[in-house]
């Protein structure tokens, strides 16, 4: 049946060229998708993860790259906060179609860089643009760093901050004589009696903070206070317990001492914390510094913010993480492109005190040292809690909206609201870490 | 309900076509014929449902991870042997059984009350057909969102009419009782159309001289329903069981997008334990060997079913065969 193959053979050949066809005009995304490539849509791809007050402004930091440099187009994609981020962000990389600069925790980088999805700084023309150790605040810098090799570019620390109302302090007489600031505190027993001072000035609280269903700011308010006392509750890449059982212990014994009294409430959520603080009817809000832009505009609510002093240890410690910029690894990435990303990152240092309104602290040191950003109060009041910053443990499961906090923070929770007492509460952090210090790591960090 | 099932009550091959069971004498160009036109299903099915499943079998034996090329270290069954110790695993695993406990009886015995309903009414049957099917054919995410915003505490629209009759709602997506409810109560409305579809076009089947029959016997229209339809659907109705209760287990996208497995991980379904750590933990190895355990755990049902069904089936051939015993009574 020559006709018969003569037509096949025919059809086959058509569909070759209209094959061939498609894939020559590769400037189509059916094209790269096919193909597998990253769509060339603009001259940097930036990912990041936010929404709200810090939305915005990283929008106004992104046009103000575009003005300074008008040839270069930035195509800016938000996706959601913590897990689903990362995970997008790593097998994106992973499948060679990365974006050009990403955001990333520094608490969530040492997987990230053990994994080889990110570009070490110094291969991709940063340190050529200035960005070297030397200008930025130690500790984040320090967090940017994976085994000898910085993988990040440090935006900002935001810490866990200590915020009061003003006009109850004054009424508590907790003001010092300047009256813009807090006479200093030195340790728990002192850090006790301004809560009550707090509660005896007619607050209904001496502090609050959101505990029910929030175990990341649960954990953060224990990683704070263990820190003090304590070294890293999990080492060796997060394949070992550490804890420090008695100062698991001495730490919730401390958080139960401030609730057992009334001085503190044993569960609240987030939006009863907003409405008692917003109110006047509590004298102190354990919270991150992002919190600031909610209460910044509550009429009536005079307000400020500062680190959290010594508690049970000799030395103040703030809990922080940080927000860094990363470029992701793509080996089809051209130098251009580099340099381009490269001038990205440059310029969002440079405009991050506008960054700065969001309550964090930027990380490049001449933006913290400029008057745009020191004119910024409260902002400028808790820059030492970013020297004195804290990050999570190094692990490949640890990090800003891990299960690991989920897990970790959820027995915290526990112990604040008395269901648990000191002793069980420390068995059980020791059980929680353990579940992960065993289960396998799919990569091998440092 | 993630994936649209392909498959349709099984009906009868028409009469017309007589099928050659002796296969000696079966052409060979047939033969050929037969396998040349269901090569493109078996191109695709080989490439994207064989071989993903020989992969994770392989790869379930390494500490493969998500974001690396090659397979990592061999470490035998010790996959496994963590999935089945883990408590996280089989509590996902509950989940979605609970889920399917919930979802499943609502599912088949609503589809079935309006499918019945709507083949009685006079007029206007294709708008409801129309009507209860069309919210099947709208994707999850738009399905959540929608929801998302009904359910939101304060300002969503059900909380609104809660406190509108002076009661206060359950916590829809911040507790978990109340995510259960909000996920049941979507799944529900979003999903009860295929299940209505399959019912509808079972009751379509049932020839209409049945019903005059019994009309003509003095069956109330209730009497009909009951003695007739819903026993002449029971085939239909094992299928739907079946295939809802495979759909049911496989929930994802849905808790995924209105609760995100919370809170605390209480709504979490066993895929999205998978996705968690397969993917946001790049552990593709223990990924795997927690699939392969739920897929053997998804076989044992099917395979379950099917035994009982084929027993049931044969049973029932064999009472048939055996002349009913008729209870005459005679007065004369």
């Amino acid at each position: 049946m020559s006709g018969a193959l003569g037509r096949r053979r025919f059809l086959a050949l058509g569909g070759g060229l209209a094959m061939s066809a498609g894939l020559a005009a590769c400037s189509s995304p059916l094209a790269t998708g096919l193909a597998g490539t990253q769509p060339d849509t603009a001259d940097v791809i930036f990912w990041n993860l936010f929404t709200g007050g810090d939305g915005a402004n990283m929008v106004l930091m992104e046009d103000a790259f575009r003005k300074a440099h008008p040839g270069l187009s930035v195509e800016a994609t938000i996706l959601g906060w913590g897990n689903p981020y990362y995970t997008k962000l790593a097998l994106a990389t992973a499948s060679g179609t990365p974006p050009d600069v990403g955001i990333s925790h520094l608490s969530r980088l040492p997987l990230l860089a053990a994994s080889g999805l990110l570009e070490p700084v110094e291969d991709t023309g940063l340190p050529e643009l200035g960005i070297t150790s030397d200008k930025f605040t130690p500790a984040a810098w320090q967090k940017a760093t994976v085994g000898g090799t910085v993988y990040a570019v440090p935006l900002d620390t935001h810490p866990f901050v200590l915020f009061y109302n003003t006009d109850l302090a004054r009424k508590a007489g907790l003001l010092d004589a300047a009256g813009d600031g807090l006479k200093p505190m030195r340790n728990a027993a002192e850090f006790t009696d301004a809560l009550r001072a707090m509660k005896d000035a007619g607050a209904q609280y001496g502090a609050v903070m959101s505990i029910t269903a929030d175990p990341s700011t649960c954990w953060r308010y224990f990683s704070m206070v263990y820190s003090g006392i304590a070294g890293p509750v999990v080492t060796h890449e997060g394949t070992r317990v550490a804890v420090d059982d008695d100062a698991a212990q001495s730490t919730f014994a401390f958080m139960q001492s401030l609730t057992k009294d009334g001085l503190m409430p044993r569960s609240l959520t987030g939006s009863g914390v907003n409405a008692l603080f917003s109110t006047g009817k509590a004298g102190f809000l354990f919270d991150g510094e992002w919190q600031i832009p909610s209460y910044r505009d509550v009429k009536g609510l005079h307000f400020n913010v500062v680190p959290f002093p010594a508690l049970l240890g000799p030395k103040p410690v703030a809990y922080a993480d940080s927000h860094s910029l990363v470029i992701p690894r793509n080996g089809k990435r051209s130098s251009a492109r580099t340099a381009h990303a490269a001038l990205f990152v440059r310029s969002l240092l440079d405009n991050s005190a506008i960054w700065a309104h969001g309550g964090h602290v930027p990380a490049w040191l001449s933006t913290q040292r400029s008057k745009a950003f020191l004119d910024q109060s409260p902002q400028r009041n808790y820059v030492q809690a970013a020297f004195n910053a804290v990050y999570d443990p190094v692990a490949w499961y640890t990090g800003a909206g891990s299960d690991f906090q989920t897990t970790v923070g959820s027995t915290i929770i526990e112990v604040i609201a008395g269901r648990l007492g000191p002793k069980d509460g420390a068995a059980r952090l020791r059980a929680d870490l353990k579940r992960y210090t065993t289960a396998r790591p799919p990569v091998k960090i440092g | 309900m993630t994936t649209i099932a392909s498959e349709r009550p099984a009906g009868r091959p028409a009469g017309r076509i007589t099928l050659r069971t002796d296969r000696e004498r079966a052409p060979r160009s047939e033969r050929r014929a037969g396998l040349l036109l269901s090569s493109p299903f078996l191109i695709v099915y080989l490439l994207f449902m064989i071989g993903p499943l020989a992969v994770g079998v392989v790869v379930s034996f390494f500490n493969t991870t998500t974001v690396k090329s090659g397979l990592g270290g061999w470490v035998g069954l010790s996959n496994y042997r963590t999935v089945v110790q883990d408590s996280l695993f089989w509590s996902a695993m509950w989940h979605s059984v609970l889920f399917t406990l919930l979802t499943t009886p609502p599912l088949v015995v609503l589809a079935l009350a309006f499918a019945v309903l709507a083949s009685r009414v006079r007029r206007g049957t294709v708008f409801y057909r129309l009507a209860f099917f069309a919210p099947y054919v709208v994707p999850s995410s738009v399905v959540v969102l929608v929801f998302l915003w009904m359910y939101t505490p304060q300002v969503g629209l059900v909380p609104k009419l809660f406190s509108a009759v002076g009661l206060t709602s359950p916590d829809f997506i911040g507790s978990t009782s109340g995510g259960w409810t909000a996920v049941v109560l979507m799944t529900l409305w979003w999903t009860f159309g295929f299940n209505f579809v399959l019912y509808t076009a079972g009751i379509q089947d049932v020839p209409t001289e049945v019903y005059e029959a019994a009309a003509i016997d003095g069956a109330s229209p209730w009497q009909q329903i009951r003695f007739l339809t819903v026993p002449l659907l029971s085939r239909t109705t094992s299928l739907v069981l079946i295939l809802q209760i495979l759909a049911s287990l496989k929930v994802f996208d849905q808790i995924y997008l209105l609760l995100g497995g919370g809170p605390n991980q209480s709504t979490r379904p066993v895929i999205e334990y998978i996705y968690d750590t397969g993917f946001t933990s790049y552990r593709g190895g223990y990924g795997a060997a927690a699939t392969m355990v739920y897929f053997v755990i998804i076989v044992a049902i099917s395979a379950a079913w099917y035994a009982l069904r084929h027993y049931r089936t044969a049973a029932a051939e064999r009472a048939d065969q055996r002349p009913a015993p008729r209870a005459e009574r005679r007065t004369s």
